[in-house]
């Protein structure tokens, strides 16, 4: 214990800063996993996007890498303004509302997502002690958040909070990429920021088709369908 | 340690308890008066709570026929647990005298002890109420006891210790670092103590309701200076807490020597902090709606669960590296 006191003033204040970026990452990871509702789950995206942009930013300050800035600035367009804008129209045109229904019950989705992270930290640690950037620790951070949000989509029946699930895994993607390397080369990150912009375009109209031939948003009807078929 | 030093610890220790005891009805009338000016309606005077502990003073207890000696010894005891509750917590200073005599885990202690005899009395009449209430304080103790204890934990292992006092030396005193693992706890920390404390999205302090009360479901009973003690009792646990959060997340400005000046920067930086955190908890209050009885299990689970979030993320974040 002595040891950790001793290592913790050496940590620069990026990293602490970071470290706490991390932290709230986390903890809106797991807001989102017990949310009911759907206003709200989008409103969590959006801060999620803005705590990434944040800490996408002040690893670009404290380490003089230039193109984590663009990245930063992709983040906050894309993930804090345009996507929550459009999910917002989405659901405003789909008329849903209460539309966050669990498969499990919220209780054990969370107990269940605590497994995944202490599964996520054991599994990063080996990898962290190999990496040799600042952020080094926070993988495990960004691995937890990638699974919890594969968990949200798992344990979600409707078609929005699933889709919100993916894009916050691309939210915990990104956040892995930025603290275990410094960020992805720029083609990489223009040609992912372009295929979740893509990819809700595609879910958007999927979206309309799934409730034109069921009249409802509820993923379970198409499973039924593909079974019969 | 000789005599010499023992006395100004001493008047220390004797200075915060007195200060408790005589602030905390204060608090629960500032948080009464905000959540009042929140809602929209006439505020109660801010001395309301003195009156009524006067008032309630001076009138005679009445006791039902079967109630038994357990019944009257309960509120004492209750006061009692609550009052050195108040005197452990580093409120002004960490150099107190009764700090190495209580860790937090002692204290988690003091509250569940409290606790069984305000339940235990609420069922001794036989009311059904009185039993309704008791349950549910069970149940919304049992769930939040785990949760305030890995809270604590949370404390313990980023200070190395379990005592209050170096704790709130490693935090307030040391280079200054930020520590991510505080900010779970801190969520965690703030649900267990509206839980606690009977507050809105888990019982509201200002109902009669039969379906929804907790706390008041197993004092209806009480009269006279019995009431008084119960609710100065209640104050005082407001104050502990509001004290404990404090202490653990915004500990600076806590002294650390025992001069009058140290001390005297101590109480007023106190003040404005309680007169805060008073005006938040009145704030939650009003955004939030009483939620469910069979609801709670799940908000506490929640607590429990950040607080376990709390510990893993220092193992990974400032743990050893």
């Amino acid at each position: 214990m002595n040891a950790w006191l001793s290592t913790l003033p050496g940590l620069p204040f990026a990293g602490q800063l970071i470290n706490l970026c991390a932290a709230i990452m986390l903890l809106i990871a797991f807001a989102m996993l017990s949310q009911r509702r759907i206003s709200s789950l989008i409103r969590l995206f959006a801060l999620q996007g803005a705590v990434l942009c944040l800490s996408t930013a002040v690893v670009a300050q404290s380490t003089g890498q230039d193109h984590l800035w663009w990245s930063a600035l992709i983040t906050l367009l894309l993930k804090v303004l345009l996507l929550p804008w459009v999910l917002r129209r989405l659901v405003q045109r789909l008329s849903v509302k209460w539309d966050v229904e669990t498969l499990i019950n919220i209780p054990t989705t969370m107990l269940v997502g605590i497994g995944l992270v202490i599964v996520a930290f054991n599994v990063a640690q080996p990898i962290s002690e190999l990496a040799g950037t600042i952020t080094r620790s926070t993988i495990g951070i960004a691995l937890a958040c990638v699974l919890l949000a594969f968990l949200m989509m798992i344990t979600r029946s409707k078609a929005v909070p699933q889709v919100v699930g993916f894009m916050s895994m691309e939210n915990g993607l990104f956040f892995a990429a930025t603290s275990a390397t410094y960020g992805m080369p720029m083609v990489i990150e223009l040609g992912v920021a372009l295929d979740v912009l893509v990819g809700m375009v595609v879910f958007g109209v999927f979206f309309f088709h799934i409730r034109e031939k069921f009249d409802s948003l509820d993923i379970r009807h198409v499973e039924e369908k593909a079974r019969h078929d | 340690m000789d005599i010499d030093a023992l006395l100004p610890q001493f008047a220390a220790q004797l200075f915060e308890l007195f200060a408790a005891l005589a602030l905390a009805p204060l608090l629960t009338g500032w948080v009464n008066q905000w959540r009042a000016r929140l809602q929209g309606r006439t505020p109660p005077p801010l001395l309301l709570p003195y009156h009524t502990l006067m008032k309630l003073f001076g009138k005679e207890p009445l006791l039902a026929h079967n109630a038994s000696s357990l019944f009257r010894v309960a509120p004492y005891l209750i006061f009692s647990c609550m009052a050195l509750a108040a005197a452990i917590v580093p409120t002004l200073s960490s150099e107190l005298l009764f700090a190495p005599a209580a860790d937090a885990i002692a204290l988690v202690g003091l509250f569940a002890l409290a606790r069984v005899f305000i339940a235990l009395a609420g069922m001794d009449i036989g009311t059904a109420f009185g039993s309704l209430g008791a349950r549910r304080e069970m149940l919304i103790g049992f769930l939040a006891e785990p949760a305030l204890l890995m809270v604590f934990f949370t404390a313990s292992v980023i200070s190395g210790s379990t005592s209050l006092a170096t704790i709130v030396d490693t935090l307030a005193h040391r280079e200054f670092h930020i520590y991510p693992s505080l900010a779970f706890a801190g969520v965690a920390f703030t649900m267990v103590s509206i839980a606690e404390n009977g507050r809105v999205p888990v019982d509201n302090p200002a109902t009669h309701l039969e379906l929804t009360m907790i706390h008041e479901a197993m004092i209806l009973e009480y009269s006279g200076r019995h009431l008084a003690l119960i609710e100065w009792a209640a104050s005082l646990k407001l104050f502990a807490y509001s004290c404990l959060g404090i202490a653990l997340f915004f500990p600076f400005g806590i002294a650390q020597t025992l001069g009058p000046g140290a001390l005297a920067i101590a109480v007023a930086l106190m003040v404005g902090k309680l007169a805060l955190g008073g005006f938040l908890l009145a704030l939650i209050e009003t955004l939030s709606a009483k939620m469910r009885v069979f609801r709670t299990p799940e908000f506490l689970g929640s607590a429990f669960l950040l607080a376990v979030l709390a510990v893993l993320v220092h193992l990974l974040l400032e743990g050893s590296r």
